[in-house]
């Protein structure tokens, strides 16, 4: 295969899912399962892998179907194959992983309409090759999981005083209860993207200065 | 049965609010919700297709999969049920109501995927609801997602002019003042007892 194609670098199209375009931090898309199963580090985890495995094989499937399907109906046919993944996804955790199965609950069939998979089908899948999509995939499936991880370790962490169901505090430590609840999740959430916001603003800043001085 | 009734309709709009309570629907929440105007619109439409949407995946889920025992196949006939709705709300909303169309734009498609219809379309099979109890849960729970929209998008004109941190600005403040009003709201929750 020729390698001088004009086109990005896997290992770019890879980083770029966790980094640059993480889905969660950076694109703000799928906030509904990022504030409601990230009670604990473990079901966001669980959540994240879940949607990782639906990620890639939607985005397999649409690119090596993206010359067959018809520009006007792409949307009913991505959503299908879409939910063809999740109810394998819904399968699978039922019968390996009840107790998982349980906590995800609703969860698990609204990987559906989580706009992350929808989005990377219409804006990558249906412009690149099969690996090309898969690594897509991958990135973006491992950012999502990344920032679901997160969300459950600071909200597990205040509100339960564990991480991944350790005890990290000593005894004295009186857990908020509030960061587990409803409001916890969308203000975790808040501080989280905002120190983030920040500290890539630094980022480009410092990008920015050391630029003007090379120039 | 008057008295369930009422209890019924407090529970769904302001206990177990879609927004901030069930977390569903949250795309659109912060997408569209930086003007009362257009946020009362997604409201609405959200309102038509979520009650339209509880009636037939309910008539579809007892009358064609349960027969069929092609159960497992749940979502996948919800999501086309839903959107074929959501293509009917546009084309519907194009011919009379030219206006909203045009200010609504791209998010009338987004209801699709606004994964409160299917939460709606979910819960009422797994909660073993009956057809009344579906429209109605389905009804509710719109109308309180059109409470949440338009309590946020009024709250969020004002943010406009006030003096936020840089780094704060748009989404993270939304998230914040979205959690304060959850807070707010978990006030209601022992309203139904």
């Amino acid at each position: 295969m020729p390698k001088d194609e004009n086109k990005p670098s896997l290992r770019g199209v890879f980083l770029n899912g966790i980094l640059n375009e993480n889905p969660t931090f950076r694109l703000v898309l799928g906030t509904c399962p990022t504030i409601a199963v990230t009670t604990s580090a473990i079901n966001g985890l669980g959540m994240g892998l879940a949607a990782t495995f639906v990620l890639i094989g939607s985005n397999m499937v649409i690119s090596a179907l993206r010359k067959v399907i018809p520009d006007k109906v792409r949307i009913p046919c991505f959503v299908l194959v879409i939910c063809t993944f999740v109810t394998i996804v819904q399968m699978l955790l039922h019968a390996f992983v009840p107790t998982l199965y349980a906590s995800l609950g609703l969860f698990i069939p609204l990987i559906v309409v989580n706009c992350i998979i929808l989005a990377r089908a219409e804006a990558f899948a249906s412009k690149n090759g099969v690996v090309a999509s898969a690594v897509d995939g991958l990135g973006m499936g491992l950012g999502f999981t990344l920032a679901m991880v997160l969300m459950g370790c600071v909200r597990e962490l205040f509100g339960n005083g564990t991480v991944f169901g350790l005890t990290v505090f000593g005894g004295a430590f009186e857990p908020m209860l509030l960061f587990v609840l409803a409001p916890g999740g969308f203000i975790v959430f808040g501080l989280l993207l905002g120190i983030i916001n920040a500290i890539s603003d630094k980022i480009a800043a410092r990008k920015a200065a050391e630029g003007g001085t090379k120039a | 049965m008057t008295m369930n009734f009422w209890l019924f309709m407090i529970d769904c709009i302001l206990c177990h609010n879609f927004i901030f309570s069930r977390f569903l629907g949250n795309c659109p929440f912060l997408g569209v919700s930086s003007k009362v105007e257009t946020a009362t619109g997604m409201g609405l439409a959200v309102v038509f297709v979520m009650t339209l949407a509880s009636f037939f995946t309910y008539l579809g889920y007892y009358y064609i999969l349960v027969p069929l025992k092609l159960t497992y196949l749940d979502t996948i006939m919800f999501i086309l049920v839903i959107a074929s709705l959501v293509q009917f709300v546009e084309m519907f909303m194009k011919k009379s109501l030219k206006s909203l169309y045009n200010s609504l734009g791209i998010y009338l498609p987004l209801i699709t995927t606004n994964c409160a219809v299917l939460g709606v379309a979910t819960l009422n099979i797994t909660s073993g609801y009956g057809l009344l109890q579906s429209v109605l849960n389905g009804a509710f729970g719109a109308v309180g997602f059109l409470l949440a929209i338009v309590l946020m998008a009024g709250v969020r004109e004002r943010l406009e002019s006030s003096n936020i941190p840089k780094c704060f600005k748009g989404f993270p403040i939304c998230l914040i003042t979205a959690g304060l009003m959850s807070m707010a709201f978990m006030g209601f929750s022992g309203l139904v007892g």
